[in-house]
């Protein structure tokens, strides 16, 4: 199996420890990873300018065909982005011929309907490796760790621009990965809601709040991590755990892991190379109880 | 505030508004938008700001009332988790039609200032997180791989019309 890696903006700046443990897992499990000339999927200016936006996204397309590889994306918004503006500038043709009036301006270039494979990391595990082969190659098993799942808003809905590969109500294919590595996958309330990092920049207030509920029924329920699949919501979760929990006083005390993380330990990768010194919240309590 | 008036006077209908407002629209369609409430209930800035009202902005955007849609703060706090968008039993599409509000308000200068500078550091610098000396470093002692620093396509698309 061979992709082109997308990256983003966030994760080879700020969340290394996603990059780190996804390049580490995709070695173990036999996925070649390539990385290509990306730039920014468009996400961050669609509120503004959707045509710039899907601009974006559609470069990024342009360069996986020219580079003959199909993409997989470790952040569920960038996924959204560019599996959005695959979609939409197939169908919807005064919205192409924008794009490519701008393109044109701006680069000389058009848009011509190049259409690769865009898939989610965790997706392409569950789909084109599968929980089975996963369980084969696990040689250290997870037995024991309670984890909780956080699948994020982008990763599965829209469901119908994802084809509906996963329940927007009641997803499986994360929690299934998870039980994949001997780790238990803890039911709570309010685990589909979104992790407020959409309007950090704009309610940050509300945002927070959004966090903190979520983190609050984690912490009673006493899980030993969460489990996550997107930089937006590892950095709600992780970064602005310490924050919040001081604000209020009180710690939450609940590990932060990105999947790669998690699987790497299952799979019986050095814990080294799975960044998890990247991670704001400690994991020594997670990993001795996990027993490396 | 003024989203929250109850009396709409009729003078305020743009009509206008509403033509640009269903041309852009795309797939979605206000006018299917019969009221139901589904989106306030499954809203998960809802349940936080109680202010914050879905199926008010679908109206008064319905309606056409220009000013008050566009000038409303709301029409930029809505998260884009798509609950609403899966549950709406007319596929209205509430998060799109925010898209469409939040561009034409963009368009006339109404838009966050935060999310201004998001656009002005992608066109001078191609990433939202600069990749700078220390960052590289720190990537290089990790052993991950070099990226490209500064994406021109980026900038020269972000910093298109201005």
């Amino acid at each position: 199996m061979r992709y082109a890696v997308f990256l983003g903006c966030t994760i080879p700046a700020r969340q290394m420890n996603y990059e780190q443990s996804a390049r580490a897992v995709a070695d173990a499990l036999g996925i070649e990873l390539v990385d290509a000339e990306f730039g920014c999927c468009g996400f961050p200016v669609e509120p503004l300018d959707e045509v710039k936006a899907l601009s974006m996204a559609a470069m990024n397309l342009k360069k996986a065909s020219e580079a003959g590889l199909d993409v997989v994306a470790l952040c569920s918004a960038c996924t959204e982005m560019m599996t959005k503006a695959k979609d939409l500038l197939a169908r919807d043709a005064g919205t192409l011929r924008k794009v490519n009036k701008l393109l044109s301006k701006q680069l000389g270039t058009e848009y011509g309907g190049e259409a690769p494979e865009v898939i989610h990391f965790a997706r392409l595990l569950y789909e084109k490796v599968g929980t089975d082969r996963i369980r084969e190659l696990v040689k250290h098993p997870l037995d024991g760790l309670r984890v909780a799942t956080h699948y994020g808003c982008h990763y599965m809905r829209p469901s119908k621009l994802y084809s509906e590969f996963d329940d927007p109500e009641s997803p499986r294919s994360l929690d299934e990965l998870v039980e994949a590595t001997g780790a238990e996958s803890v039911d709570y309330p309010g685990k589909k809601d979104c992790c407020g990092g959409g309007i950090l920049a704009v309610g940050e207030k509300v945002a927070k709040e959004m966090t903190r509920r979520k983190l609050e029924t984690l912490s009673q329920a006493g899980v030993d991590a969460l489990v996550l699949i997107c930089p937006f919501c590892g950095i709600m979760y992780d970064r602005y755990q310490k924050l919040i929990a001081g604000e209020l006083e009180k710690s939450f005390d609940v590990p932060v892991l990105y999947y790669p993380q998690l699987l790497g330990l299952a799979l019986g990768l050095d814990p080294d190379s799975l960044g998890f010194d990247v991670n704001s919240v400690r994991v020594d309590g997670l990993l001795e109880k996990a027993g490396v | 505030m003024t989203s929250n008036r109850a009396v709409v006077d009729i003078g305020e209908v743009d009509v206008r508004f509403l033509r640009r407002l269903a041309s852009e629209l795309g797939a979605s369609d206000l006018s299917r938008c019969f009221q139901c409430g589904v989106c306030v209930a499954s809203c998960p800035v809802r349940e936080i700001e109680v202010e914050f009202n879905p199926r008010r902005i679908m109206k008064m955007a319905k309606l056409g009332l220009k000013e008050r849609v566009l000038r409303s703060e709301f029409i930029w706090l809505c998260s884009m988790c798509f609950l609403c968008q899966e549950r709406c039993p007319q596929d209205v599409r509430p998060p799109e039609v925010m898209t469409v509000l939040r561009n034409m308000a963009a368009a006339e200068g109404i838009a966050p200032p935060a999310l201004q500078k998001l656009v002005d550091i992608l066109s001078r610098a191609g990433r939202i997180y600069p990749l700078d000396d220390f960052t590289e470093d720190e990537r290089e002692d990790r052993e991950l791989p070099e990226v490209e620093p500064e994406p021109e396509f980026v900038k020269r698309i972000a910093e298109a019309g201005r």
